[in-house]
């Protein structure tokens, strides 16, 4: 349970200011949340209404509409096998058993030692490299049962760690717009004026 | 990150024109220097040449269609915001979700300065002052890539303040979403950037070109869409009208999933490469697997009423797939051979659409759900001949009337042209219906089989093994 670090709340900050409106900044914010615990906490929601002006209930209400936020500990990789038409037409129900079997959980569950979540996903736009799957949001493609072994091999040795980060991270890679090359964001009311480039001359 | 680049094999094949794809043979294509050394920001450089009103001219005679479901030109959309209202935003849809779509994430991940680009000059050119590039959440790579891609033109004066020098200045900010298809649609996507539950908004009123992100006028454009813009910009509409036809100019992006020999990403001539063309040339797909036959395909994307092979000759031409009973939508085949087992392949499809209804109108909330059920008891052999009825008066709940649906010479069936009329706010619930009424209206006899004979074949048969 825990509210964002400092490091963290200097990041919110950089991100609600991008925003016309600083609530526009509550799914990145929420993801930041999840990419500190795991999971968002109630108190990482308090904190993130309390950052961009929304009640708890409010920031509970737009992030359980979003199937990628979890409330509760998942396992270190999330698993997400695709079972959407093109994947089905590819033996991702067989694949689905064949994980069930090999981590010995039913699809939407955590193995004891924490290490895996299992969970059916819908349509992961790879649907010509199908049957597909994600690890944590990195994808893997036209997974055989072998290839899903070795998968789950070389995520309990170790062996992914640089590639696949732990639950929570899906971008390791953040914007950072330079404070002297950004335009900044303005609330919508405070401008009227056509941009200064619709002038009816060329801007070069 | 390792592997991704051997993938969506069918995307260089052949010798067609690319005017998106151009890039995808480098393995630094998503570099900037790479960018750069491949006529990168040029086509920025030509339209901050001339006054913004003439850029928007030029894609306006261009036509260069939506490409993400709805095929509607930009130009003319950005042409609907209202006189003298500011500021105006663009909203960037990359939030691909749509069963069977696969082709922005690869423009993200692949050539994101492009995307870029393209973001600049629609800004440039409709007065947008702004610009969010809306992400699909689970797309870590594309977020990655499109992330490094800002800052370095940040940094190198492409985006941001005073741009190339000029009086042009506009920020890109890289939002991202959490994983909802429905925020796909325009008005969701709106709600959702505003930091609230994804659910569309009713339109009328809220059209986003009038009454958009923060009330404001707001112009919401498809990845591939913006994509083209770079191009067009450097050659002119001249040249991009060359290709294709008169109403359909340019290429589109088109993946082909399911039973054919080479599943891919292909870059196809608009308006004259027909489906036939895609599913058996050798450049494209190669035939069905197995040398199998084709039992039916469905043409665009999940939402679409599927096609089977007095189709295939169909070019990708909007009003000529309408008039046979469906839409080229978002550029999604998928393709079923004989041996698919129909009904539980239409079931993976409306589990879908029942699994992402947001729940706000009744007719998909409950007709969605109700609809899986039905046909889930059908296919595991647990059905009646009632049910079948139960199917379509439900489906008729949510889409009063006929629905589209493609002719049949073999049933002596005619089609039933798209679109349809609806009871719902967005197309969802609809889309629930629509692989449940083509299943039903083309292979009526595979879902009466399963009531007589009480198969039991599992989930796992839809695409059995040959
Ligand atoms: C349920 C639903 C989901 C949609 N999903 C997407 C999507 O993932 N990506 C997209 O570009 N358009 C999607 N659309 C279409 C958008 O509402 C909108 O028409 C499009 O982004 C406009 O861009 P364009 O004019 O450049 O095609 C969806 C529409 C509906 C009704
Ligand atoms: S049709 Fe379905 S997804 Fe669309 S607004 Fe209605 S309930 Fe929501
Ligand atoms: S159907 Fe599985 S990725 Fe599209």
């Amino acid at each position: 349970m825990a509210r964002l670090t400092e490091d963290n709340v200097r990041l919110a900050k950089e991100i609600i200011g991008r925003y016309p409106r600083p609530r526009s900044a509550m799914i990145p914010l929420l993801h930041l949340a999840q990419q500190q615990d795991g999971y968002v906490t109630n108190d990482a929601m308090v904190h993130i209404g309390e950052l961009v002006g929304a009640t708890s209930a409010e920031v509970y209400g737009t992030a359980s509409f979003y199937e990628m936020f979890k409330f509760e500990p998942v396992g270190k990789y999330l698993v997400n096998i695709c079972g959407t038409m093109s994947c089905a037409l590819m033996g991702s129900e067989e694949l689905m058993h064949h994980a069930e079997h090999k981590l010995g959980v039913k699809a939407g569950g955590t193995t004891s030692d924490g290490m895996f979540t299992l969970e059916h996903a819908e349509c992961q736009a790879a649907c010509t490299e199908a049957p597909c799957l994600q690890v944590n949001y990195r994808y893997r493609f036209r997974v055989t049962a072998e290839s899903f072994d070795s998968l789950i091999d070389d995520l309990s040795a170790g062996r992914l760690t640089a590639e696949i980060p732990d639950h929570g991270t899906v971008a390791k890679v953040l914007q950072h717009i330079p404070a002297d090359r950004g335009v900044g964001a303005v609330p919508p009311e405070s401008v009227t004026e056509a941009p200064a480039w619709l002038d009816g001359k060329a801007a070069l | 990150m390792s592997g991704t680049y051997a993938h969506a094999p069918g995307f260089i094949a052949g010798d067609r024109p690319k005017i998106v794809t151009s890039r995808f043979e480098y393995e630094d294509s998503f570099t900037l220097q790479r960018y750069l050394a491949t006529d990168g920001y040029q086509g920025l450089r030509a339209a901050l040449g001339r006054a913004a009103n003439e850029v928007h001219d030029e894609v306006k005679s261009a036509t260069v269609l939506g490409r993400g479901g709805a095929g509607f030109p930009a130009g003319t959309k950005w042409g609907l915001t209202p006189q003298g209202v500011y500021p105006r935003y663009l909203v960037v849809n990359g939030d691909e979700s749509e069963p069977g779509t696969y082709k922005d994430r690869l423009l993200m991940e692949r050539d994101p300065h492009q995307l870029i680009e393209g973001c600049l000059i629609a800004c440039y050119a409709a007065g947008l002052s702004q610009c969010f590039l809306y992400i699909r959440g689970e797309m870590a790579l594309a977020q990655e890539r499109v992330a490094a891609a800002l800052n370095d033109a940040y940094a190198a004066g492409y985006v941001g303040k005073n741009i190339l020098g000029s009086k042009f200045s506009v920020d890109i900010v890289l939002h991202w979403g959490a994983g909802a298809y429905v925020v796909g649609e325009e008005t969701a996507l709106i709600e959702s950037l505003e930091g609230n539950r994804g659910m569309p908004r009713l339109k009328p009123p809220y059209f986003p070109a009038a009454i958009g992100l923060y009330g404001q006028p707001t112009i919401v454009n498809n990845v591939e869409t913006l994509a083209n813009l770079p191009w067009l910009m450097l050659n002119g509409a001249e040249a991009y009208t060359a290709i294709g036809t008169k109403t359909s100019p340019g290429t589109r992006m088109v993946a082909v999933s399911g039973h054919v020999n080479r599943p891919g990403v292909y870059e196809i001539i608009n308006g004259l490469t027909t489906f036939r063309d895609l599913l058996y040339k050798e450049e494209f797909c190669g035939g069905i697997r197995n040398g199998n036959q084709l039992k039916a395909f469905v043409p665009g994307g999940g939402s679409a009423p599927w096609f089977t092979e007095d189709q295939l000759d169909i070019p990708f031409e909007g009003p000529q797939a309408g008039a046979a009973g469906s839409m080229l939508g978002s550029g999604a085949v998928m393709v079923m051979d004989e041996t698919t087992d129909i009904p539980a392949a239409a079931l993976t499809l409306t589990r879908f659409y029942a699994h992402e209804s947001c729940g706000k109108c009744t007719p998909c909330r409950e007709g969605g759900t109700w609809l899986e059920r039905i046909l889930s008891r059908v296919v595991d052999g647990k059905g009646t001949m009632a049910d079948l009825d139960q199917l379509i008066e439900v489906g008729t709940s949510i889409c009063p009337g006929d629905f589209p649906h493609a002719s049949n010479a073999k049933l002596g069936i005619s089609a039933v042209p798209f679109p349809y009329k609806m009871n719902t706010i967005c197309f969802v619930g609809p889309s629930a219906y629509a692989p449940v009424n083509s299943a039903l209206v083309l292979f009526r006899e595979e879902f009466e089989a399963k009531i007589v004979k009480r198969n039991t074949i599992p989930v796992t048969a839809v695409g059995a093994a040959s």
